[in-house]
């Protein structure tokens, strides 16, 4: 029953409150939506803890990611068990690095007297959910070996489940307490999203490679003035 | 031909007597805020000196402006891809230390405390965390030369001068100093522009003010170590950068900026400029020594009447031109060669131009310093402060800009000196006027706009046309009373 709620029933709710609320807050309340940086604040030990936590999320979130878009491509790449340890590697690494820039971000909270001034009770939700996921992630990566292979064999399957609206919870009925931990706690982590400082991913400055380099505005929107004038013509 | 017009400013360095009044006016403006109390979009710093914040000249520490490639220019740390690859964490950046921690005193002590044989006292309070602080540093730390061997003694542009020179600078009888005051200078070629990766930055086509959409704005902060001036400003609390936006409610509505309207000694002019656009990046990449003249080729004639049809073909109302014809900015800059841009060689053709300081009057001369009672006052050539030391500042190291403008400047003086005072023979000021290419008419003209200009001469402001803007696309009367800014919600720091 409780698994039904929280693998079949949340994840909808999740959605619904990911979308709604993430437009309207960027709609409503555009301003509120920053990297909301303490770096002007302190510098240093932010360098040891953002670069890595960084990093290490981002690969993780497009391995996770990459996943479930292509499951047969990287079981087939996982085929050969040098690959497979290559793959796994790398992901236990960024999972380390995840977890040791988190756990340096959230002591340089604690110990910069500044830094408190700037930190929401949104963040220390933040920080707890993503430590507990990042812990459970590393502990499923640690315990439960080649999650890259069966991931795709088990999550995936059900997440598509989801896509399709035909929630299957059996899927994951088998799997260990901690890996159901970790799929709980990404959909707390998307419930929280719009909420936080998570926010940020969304308006990430992807469109800065291609702009030009000066940006000029005119306040004068010359073709519309100029339909305007065409159309007194008429 | 692509000509726009820029709203341009001149501080006459010779009048201002360093009062921070500017300041102080820009500060109950605009950042009276919390997150913003550290912020001076408009400063005043004591010359030599590190400034504000610290040493914001040293360009291998934070990494502002430009530097030139061949035929292009780039950003000095963030380029496209590395600017983003330093999102996480920018190496840069400065941080509040190098500006100050704003603090506050808890007067309500002195209210509440008991009697006691001591003065109670107003203990110092942070106004970041609110315990109480020890204050180490503040927006003018170094005025008037306060702690010069830690300050004047790291002024970057002290390299510029000879080691003997240096010396003298820390002899108690030679000391000497000047104030520059500081305020975005609307860059041509804004390297914060060109560092926002949220695109937040922009440059207002119709009269080049350099503003910075809050609502746009991310937080990524490469803007504040890509301004080689520091005048891009990250506000702590808001988690927003936050700019100069040289008062256009004020400008708009053809009012003079705060900091402008405020000056005590009358030291601040603007006006418009009309210049080639397309002039931008071949100016910005010429050698360091040839900037200054590039630059100047680059601001039109606005009395050309082929200026004035292509200006008028790009959409300049006849107005704007008329006002940039009546511009001091132009005359100063341009016509009289007496005012220069602060530090061009950052490539970001800025458009506040400094006409530089013929003070103070005192020689230095070998072993003595010169009370300069046998002439009525020094040569530019053993001028106290080294023209090298100017030159450093305000013309990329061309030395020969800077002796012209002073030249001309003390050939002015002369020349009024014979007017009023008759002890002057002609003869030699018509030399010294030959000599930098001026007349006994055009001295008398910088006399008078230097001297006795009126509000409205020290102040052109082009008229902003706001009605062609609005008035063909939506109902004016939605506007009326408007006066383009504020927020359409209120700046609250995000969760």
């Amino acid at each position: 029953m409780i698994e039904n709620i929280v693998f079949g029933a949340f994840p909808y709710v999740v959605v619904v409150l990911f979308l709604f609320v993430t437009i309207q807050r960027y709609r409503a309340r555009g301003f509120t939506v920053t990297s909301l940086s303490s770096q002007f604040l302190e510098s240093r030990a932010l360098y040891w803890g953002s670069l890595p936590f960084h990093i290490g999320i981002i690969l993780l979130f497009f391995g996770h990611f990459i996943g479930f878009l292509i499951p047969r491509e990287v079981m087939a790449w996982n085929a050969s068990p040098l690959r497979l340890v290559v793959l796994e590697v790398t992901a236990l690494a960024a999972g380390l690095l995840a977890l040791v820039g988190l756990v340096l971000l959230i002591l340089r909270r604690l110990t910069h007297a500044r830094l408190r001034a700037v930190t929401s009770n949104a963040d220390t939700l933040l920080y707890a959910v993503l430590l507990a996921q990042i812990a459970t992630g590393l502990y499923v990566a640690l315990v439960h070996r080649w999650g890259s292979s069966w991931y795709t064999a088990v999550a995936v399957p059900y997440l598509k489940s989801l896509f399709v609206l035909e929630p299957n919870v059996k899927l994951l009925a088998d799997l260990p307490l901690m890996v159901k931990v970790h799929i709980a706690g990404a959909w707390v982590l998307f419930a929280i999203f719009p909420f936080t400082r998570l926010m940020h991913i969304l308006v990430a400055p992807v469109p800065y490679l291609w702009r030009q380099t000066q940006v000029v505005i005119w306040n004068r929107d010359r073709r519309k003035l100029r339909r305007v004038a065409a159309n007194e013509k008429t | 031909m692509d000509i726009r017009a820029q709203v341009s400013m001149v501080f006459h360095l010779d009048k201002c007597i360093g009062c921070h009044t500017c300041s102080i006016a820009c500060k109950n403006v605009w950042t009276d805020r919390k997150g913003a109390e550290y912020m001076w979009w408009n400063n005043v710093e004591t010359k030599p000196g590190t400034g504000y914040p610290t040493a914001w000249e040293d360009q291998e520490r934070y990494g502002g402006g430009w530097t030139q490639n061949g035929d292009v220019v780039q950003l000095r740390v963030n380029g496209r891809f590395r600017g983003l690859a330093n999102i996480f964490h920018n190496p840069k950046l400065p941080v509040i230390d190098d500006y100050y921690e704003p603090w506050t005193y808890r007067y309500q002590d002195l209210f509440d405390a008991p009697a006691s044989d001591d003065q109670p006292t107003a203990r110092a309070v942070s106004l970041i965390t609110g315990e109480p602080m020890n204050i180490e540093a503040g927006p003018n730390w170094d005025d008037d030369l306060g702690g010069s061997p830690v300050y004047a003694a790291n002024d970057p542009n002290r390299a510029a001068m000879t080691p003997q020179e240096r010396e003298m600078m820390f002899e108690v009888e030679r000391l000497t100093f000047f104030y520059l005051p500081r305020i975005c200078n609307h860059c041509l070629n804004p390297a914060c522009v060109a560092a926002c990766p949220s695109s937040a930055l922009y440059k207002r086509g119709e009269d080049g003010i350099v503003v910075l959409n809050q609502e746009r704005c991310r937080g990524w902060r490469l803007c504040v170590s890509a301004c080689p001036y520091k005048k891009t400003y990250f506000n702590w609390a808001t988690g927003k950068s936050e700019k100069c936006i040289l008062c256009y409610p004020r400008v708009e509505t053809g009012q003079a900026p705060a900091c402008f309207h405020s000056c005590v000694g009358r030291i601040r002019y603007l006006g418009i400029l009309l210049y080639d656009a397309d002039k931008i990046l071949p100016t910005a990449t010429m050698p360091d020594a040839e900037l200054v003249e590039a630059q100047r080729a680059m601001i039109l004639d606005p009395h050309d009447p082929e200026v004035i049809r292509e200006a008028e073909k790009n959409g300049i109302h006849p107005s704007v031109i008329e006002s940039a014809q009546k511009s001091p900015v132009y005359k100063f800059v341009k016509e009289w060669k007496l005012a220069l841009p602060l530090h061009i060689e950052y490539r970001t053709l800025p458009m506040l131009f400094y006409v530089p300081p013929l003070l103070p009057v005192l020689a230095k001369k070998a072993d003595t310093y010169d009370t300069a009672t046998e002439d009525l006052w020094a040569p530019i050539e053993e001028a106290r402060l080294p023209i090298e030391y100017m030159a450093s500042l305000f013309a990329a190291g061309n030395v020969g800009k800077v002796r012209h403008a002073m030249k001309k400047e003390l050939a002015v003086r002369y020349f009024r000196r014979h007017v009023t005072v008759g002890d002057v023979p002609a003869a030699r000021v018509d030399a010294m006027l030959a000599e930098v290419g001026s007349s006994r008419e055009e001295a008398e003209a910088i006399y008078r706009l230097t001297s006795l200009p009126l509000f409205d001469e020290r102040f052109v402001i082009p008229p902003s046309h706001r009605e062609e803007a609005v008035e063909a696309l939506e109902s004016p009367f939605e506007f009326r009373g408007a006066t383009g800014f504020g927020f359409r919600e209120k700046p609250t720091r995000g969760l």
